[in-house]
Parts: C-alpha cells; structure tokens; sequence
C-alpha cells in the first residue's frame, strides 16, 4: 500500500510541479511588469548598468496586422493629418521582398536605439542625446529643428514636426519645429511598464516584440537573444543597435 | 603704377535708390516667407520627412561657400602678395562677410525654431560638425571684420598682411567644415566621402570669384568708374582655373564611385535615370556652369569681351545653384540602403525615391538670401571707401607701359 | 539752451512726466485675478514660487529628460497643472495657457511668454 501511496505522491508532485511550470510558462511572457530583477525608482537616476533593447521576430509578425504602429500613434497621439509626406511616424511595417529569390517579410521598423548614434554626434546642441540606459531621445527644450539628425540617421527613424500642434498627451509632449521619434515609450519604461507596440503585439497574440534588458544575461530578452539567430540592420555600420531582428 | 585711391560712391541716382528698392522688395519677400513657415509649420512648404533640408538649403549652402571664396581676391593679395589684386581686397572682404550674412539670415529663418537662436549659439555639442561650422562662420564674421579695420585705418595697415593669413587659414577650416557637414554622414550613399571637403573648396574658389566678377564688373560700370582690362582677363583667366579644378573633382567623385559596385544605384541615379537631377547634373552644372563658361572664358576671340565674362561668370553661378541642388536634394531623394539586394514598400516611403517641389516660399527666402548679401554690398559703398576710384591698366598693372604720345 | 523753444519743451516733458507717476500707482493696482489652485497649498510657499518657479521648472526638465528623475505628483508639469487647471461651467478643463488662467495670467500681465505649451499638453491626464 505505502508503495502505491508513495507512488501517487510522486505523480501528484511531478503533476502539480508539471502544471505549475506550464501556468507560469503561459503567464511569464505576458506579466513583464518589472523586465529588471530590481526596478529602479522614479526618483533614482538611471545608469547604463541597464541597456533598454528590442528583440523582433519578423517571422511572427502576420500580414495585415498593424497593433504596433496604431498603438504608438495612440500612446503618443500622433494624429495624421492626411499629409503622408509630413506626417510623423514613429514606427512603420516595411515588406520585403528578395530581388533574387522573392522571399516576402513583413518587420517593424523604429529607432534602433544604437550605441554610436550618428544622430547624437551630429546634433549641434546636444538635443538628441542618448541617455545612460541606452535610450535614444530628443531633448526638445533645445532642439532649433534643423534637422540634421534626420539627414543622419540611417534608418530614417526620425519626423520632424511640420504644423501646429494642440491636446497633446501629457506624457509625450511634442510640437512644431521640432525633431522627434521612438523613444521606446520612455515614460511607461521608467514607470515599470512595456512600450506601447510591445503591449499591443502582446495582446495580439502574436509576441513578434520582446522587449526588456540586454546588459542583464537572465533576462528573457538575452535569453531569447541566445537561442534564436538575430541580426541587426545595417549591421556593418558599427551603431551596435539596441533592436536585433530575427528572420531578416 | 599710379596711386589707388578709394572713394565712396555717390548713390543719388534713382537707378541706385530703384537698386535698393528692388533688394529690399525680395528681402521682405523672404521675411514674409519665414514668417509664414514659422508661424503655420514646415507642411506648407515642399520639404517632408524624407527631403528635410530643400531649396532654402540649397542657397544658404551656396552663399556660403560662395562667401569663403569672395575673400580669395583679398588673400591673393595679402597672403601672395600679388600687387595687382590688394586694390580689390576691402571689396573682396565686404562681399565675403556680406555673403556669409546672406547664407546665415536663410539658414537661420529656415529653422523649425528659428527663436532659439541663442540656444544654438550657446549649446554645443563639440563632436558636431554642426556646431563647429556654427563657431567657424561666427570667427569668419569677426576675423573679416578686424581684416576690414587693418585695410581701412592707416594706423592698423602694419597688421594687414597677418590678419589676412588668419583669415585665409580660418576660410580654408571653414569651407572644409561645410563640405564636411555633408562628407561625415554615414546613412547617404551621395554623401559619406572625404572628396566632399576639397571639392567644397574648390567650389568656393569658383563661386566666389564668379561673384565678385560680376558685383565688381557691375559696381564700376555702374557708378561709370574706370575698370581696365588688364586686372579684367587676369581675373577671368583665374575663374577659368577655379571651373576646370571643381569639374576635375567632379569627375574624381564619380568616377571612384563608378568604380565600386556598391554605389551603382546612386550614380546611375545622378547620371542616368534621376529625372530632374540628373537634368540639372548634365545640362546645368556641366554644360551649362562648367564648359561653356571655359569656353567663352577661354577663347581667344570671345573670352576679350565683357559681355563673355559677365556671361560666363552668370552660368558658374546657375550651375552652381545647380550643382548645391543635386548635392543636396539629390542627396536625400535617394532612398537609403536598409535591406540591399531586396524591393522595400513602407508607409514611410522606404525604398523609393523621394519626391520634392520646391515650393514658393522656399525659393523667395532662398532669394532675400542673395538680396541681403547684395544689399550690404550697396549701403556699404556708399558709407565707406570701399571701391578704388579706379581701376584702369595704369592704376593696377604694375608692368603697364604708357601708351606712346 | 533756454530759449523759448527749449522751455516749452522742457515745461511740456515735464508734465507729461508728472501724469504718468500719478497714474502708475493705478496701473500697479491692477494686480492680476490669479485663480486659486487646489489643497491648502503649493511645494512651495508663494513667494518662493514666484519668484524660482522658472528656475526650478529649468532645472527640472533637464533632471527628468537627462537622468530619468521623475518626481511624482507635485514635482512636475503635469503635476502644477493637475492642481492648478480649472474648469469650465460644463465640468470640462479649460487650457491652462488659456487667457485668464493660472499661467497666462501673471505672464501676460508681466509680458513674459512662455514657451512650455507648444509642446506640452495644457490640461490634466484623463484618469
């Protein structure tokens, strides 16, 4: 009898142990609160023992969905005004497709938050600065909008703001004559949250973003960094960017 | 040689008022242009996110560079010693600040916040180009300023020849900055060269020598001031020079270009198939700016006439305009490299050529550029003694041999 | 010197001097409304405030925009206008750069622009 008890027992924990690994396997990837082991505090400086990053997986990212780019304009309140030209946009879908073998990919494309940024070393004001965590921002208190960053940039991950601009969200302000782009939704980061396209592709189901710390090995980010081939694009320019794409 | 005496001119005529008056219309032109561009958003004019610098550029650029090379006239004098051009050098130095001033004003007027001027000039981030072309057209201003002082007040002319090495040096740093501002950008594949530093100096020389030709040429005949043609052809000759040595590094450019697979796409952009730019490239810049201006300077029959010059140093300036244009526009228009070797569709006009029509405004505050440089010249020789009386074989030839009686 | 001209001019400036201080001491009296923010008080007390918010708010934006220092609540823009914003007869929040409104208020009356809300969003988040 014992044996047999002692059998159960066994099965039960390998069970429960089992379906606990497998809820937590479900829900880890969605929770994310708090991507670094200890978060830092809104009052505490930030410092490059941190480096914010991206991980896309192009092959997971489906024909005709665009959460990413409609939840930036959202979380940012990038209205359109009709002039696909002067609009901002912060984040956009590009399709590839292989001249020699047609292979189609569909990628999202932001600022790729570089190491090197050439935008940093040509702004002549120090309004585009690259802040000790790795992100890339505009200081738009001193930004005169001329627009060399952009001319720089070789991703072409910066707009320039061509008209008037009224309601802003509080969190991103923004406005005319001056120079901006994906700031990896600072101000959610900061506050423990993902950037915007990261959540929405998350509630899409599909988890093309990952989003978290490079500089830490355990994150899911390195780990995930690890195991599947990414590469960066444009990668022979030495910019070290801090968004990897895996299937291009 | 007879002694160079300078004078101010008259400037009663109503052809000098009308002068003034016409500079002065394109100028508030300009003002208005601005105005409107600052106070509606960049939207109204032509340049987006994909052509973020446009035609305002194109002049400011050209003034710019035009001015480091008015100031040629001047050096050629005080740092070579050549007797014959140190009458020229308080107008080469006027023209040269005066120039600069005009490329500034559009620049400056273009910026998305043109009201944080003193942001700029107090802000540095020192690895930028930009902002060491920022402290180098300041210096420029100030240096040519002091050169002006040791030519004009006899007790500082012991000075002249020093300031004048001083300011040729930092003219020489200048204009490499300003090739370099387009030279240190990886991203472009038009751009990212070394070549674009010297061709810029290269191209200022012939600018600006073009420039001064014509506002010399138009000055005296003008004020009816004697301009004979021994100082004339030395000049035009020393243009012909400045053409031949832009074309040469022209042709270096894209020949090395050519020579690299890599950079297939964007020459045969500019060369063959870019439409409008490679019109401008072939028709303008080369025919037009380059090779018939030889031509017309060079020949023995054709390059004695001063409608010729004043013909040939008009087109320098048209396929230089030109030339800024395909630089600059060009530039940009051409999509950049992210994914070679695949077709690229975004939202953000990835992949494709860029489309740019200048629009109006752009082209008027690019004008009242040029109206502000011609404006400063017309006051201020009127207020100061800036033109030689004279200019005849006599006064300037220093092997002239007086005719036999 | 003191010829006539001279002391016609001179009796002339002289009275229009003398009417400009009389009525200085009205126009000073025209003190701007300011509407009163909410909760007892603001970081800090008022004299303070007038006289250092621009350097505070200054120094501030670079801590934030640099650092990543975001002070909660009272610290920051978005917390001077959450208390500072005021409604309108509908329930809705009228822009705080609106004519007759906290901001505009003082700077229109000490002819300082500001130029904080070509960027910044001039009412409260929406909870």
């Amino acid at each position: 009898m014992s044996k047999q008890a002692n059998k159960t027992d066994q099965y039960r924990r390998r069970f429960l142990s089992n379906a606990a690994a497998a809820a937590t396997a479900a829900v880890v990837p969605g929770l994310m609160l708090f991507p670094v082991a200890e978060a830092r505090s809104p009052t505490e400086a930030v410092s490059n023992k941190v480096r914010w990053g991206m991980l896309v997986d192009a092959t997971k990212c489906v024909d005709g969905c665009n959460a990413c780019v409609t939840a930036c304009n959202n979380e940012h309140g990038l209205e359109g005004h009709n002039r696909p030209a002067t609009d901002a946009q912060w984040i956009r879908l590009v399709h590839l497709k292989d001249k020699q073998t047609g292979k189609e990919t569909k990628l999202p494309v932001m600022c790729q938050h570089c190491e090197h940024p050439p935008c940093v070393d040509v702004c002549p004001t120090g309004a585009s600065f690259k802040r000790a965590d790795g992100i890339v921002l505009v200081d738009r208190h001193i930004c005169i909008g001329c627009r060399y960053c952009m001319m720089a940039c070789p991703y072409k991950a910066r707009s320039f703001v061509h008209e008037t601009l009224t309601d802003q969200k509080p969190d991103s302000p923004r406005g005319k004559g001056t120079v901006e782009g994906c700031n990896l939704c600072v101000t959610r980061v900061d506050a423990g949250k993902l950037p915007a396209c990261v959540e929405a592709c998350q509630q899409e189901g599909e988890k093309a973003l990952l989003f978290g710390d490079i500089n830490d090995p355990d994150s899911m980010i390195s780990k995930q960094a690890e195991k599947i081939a990414s590469r960066q694009i444009r990668e022979d320019l030495g910019l070290n960017t801090g968004v990897r794409y895996h299937g291009i | 040689m007879k002694k160079v005496m300078f004078q101010t001119i008259e400037g009663n005529s109503s052809g000098y008022l009308g002068l003034l008056g016409l500079l002065a219309a394109f100028i508030l032109s300009g003002l208005g242009s601005a105005w409107e561009m600052e106070h509606n958003g960049h939207w109204i004019t032509g340049m987006t996110n994909q052509v973020v610098w446009g035609t305002p550029h194109v002049f400011a650029v050209f003034l710019i560079v035009a001015a480091s090379g008015a100031l040629n006239i001047a050096s050629i004098g005080s740092v070579f010693h050549k007797a014959m051009y140190k009458p020229l050098a308080p107008l080469s130095a006027l023209l040269a600040i005066a120039l600069l001033l005009g490329g500034l004003t559009v620049l400056v007027l273009d910026l998305g916040r043109p009201d944080r001027l003193i942001v700029a000039m107090t802000s540095y981030n020192f690895k930028s180009i930009f902002a060491w072309n920022i402290i180098l057209y300041n210096g420029f201003l100030v240096i040519v300023a002091i050169y002006i002082w040791t030519m004009m007040d006899r007790p500082m002319n012991r000075y002249k020849d020093r300031v004048g090495f001083a300011a040729f040096v930092w003219r020489l740093i200048l204009t490499t900055g300003t090739g370099s501002i387009f030279g240190f950008l990886v991203a472009r594949q038009a751009y990212d060269a070394a070549i674009m530093a010297p061709m810029f100096i290269a191209m200022s020389f012939s600018f600006g020598l073009a420039i001064f030709l014509l506002v010399m040429m138009a000055a005296y005949q003008w004020t009816g001031r004697p301009l004979g043609d021994a100082l004339l052809f030395r000049l035009k000759n020393l243009l012909g020079v400045f053409i031949a040595g832009v074309l040469f590094l022209v042709a270096i450019k894209h020949l090395t270009n050519l020579y690299a697979t890599e950079h297939h796409g964007v020459e045969s952009f500019i060369l063959l198939d870019g439409g409008i730019y490679t019109f401008l490239f072939w028709g303008i810049q080369i025919l037009l700016g380059s090779i018939i201006p030889l031509i017309l300077l060079y020949h023995p029959a054709l390059g004695k006439s001063r409608l010729n010059i004043a013909i040939a140093a008009s087109l320098v300036i048209l396929g230089g305009l030109a030339q800024m244009y395909v630089i600059i526009i060009g530039g940009q228009a051409y999509p950049l490299p992210l994914f070679p070797g695949h077709e690229i569709q975004s939202s953000f006009y990835d992949g494709v050529v860029a489309e740019y029509i200048p629009s109006f405004y752009e082209f008027m505050l690019g004008l009242s550029g040029i109206a502000v440089a011609m404006l400063i010249v017309t006051t201020a020789i009127k207020i100061l003694k800036f033109l030689p009386t004279s200019l005849e074989d006599a006064v300037t030839d220093p092997h002239h041999k007086p005719e036999e009686v | 010197m003191y010829g006539l001209g001279a002391q016609i001019m001179r009796t002339t400036m002289g009275a229009v001097l003398l009417y400009l201080f009389c009525h200085a001491q009205a126009w000073a009296s025209d003190m701007p409304n300011i509407p009163k923010g909410m909760g007892e008080q603001c970081v800090a007390p008022v004299d303070e405030m007038r006289r250092n918010h621009m350097e505070m708010l200054k120094h501030q934006r670079d801590d934030t925009m640099h650092r990543g220092i975001r002070p909660q609540n009272a610290g920051s823009l978005k917390g001077c206008i959450a208390c500072h914003a005021q409604k309108d007869d509908n329930g809705r929040y009228i822009p705080i750069n609106a004519p007759g409104q906290f901001c505009n208020v003082c700077h229109s009356y000490a002819a300082v622009s500001t130029d904080c809300f070509q960027c910044h969003a001039t009412k409260p988040r929406n909870e």
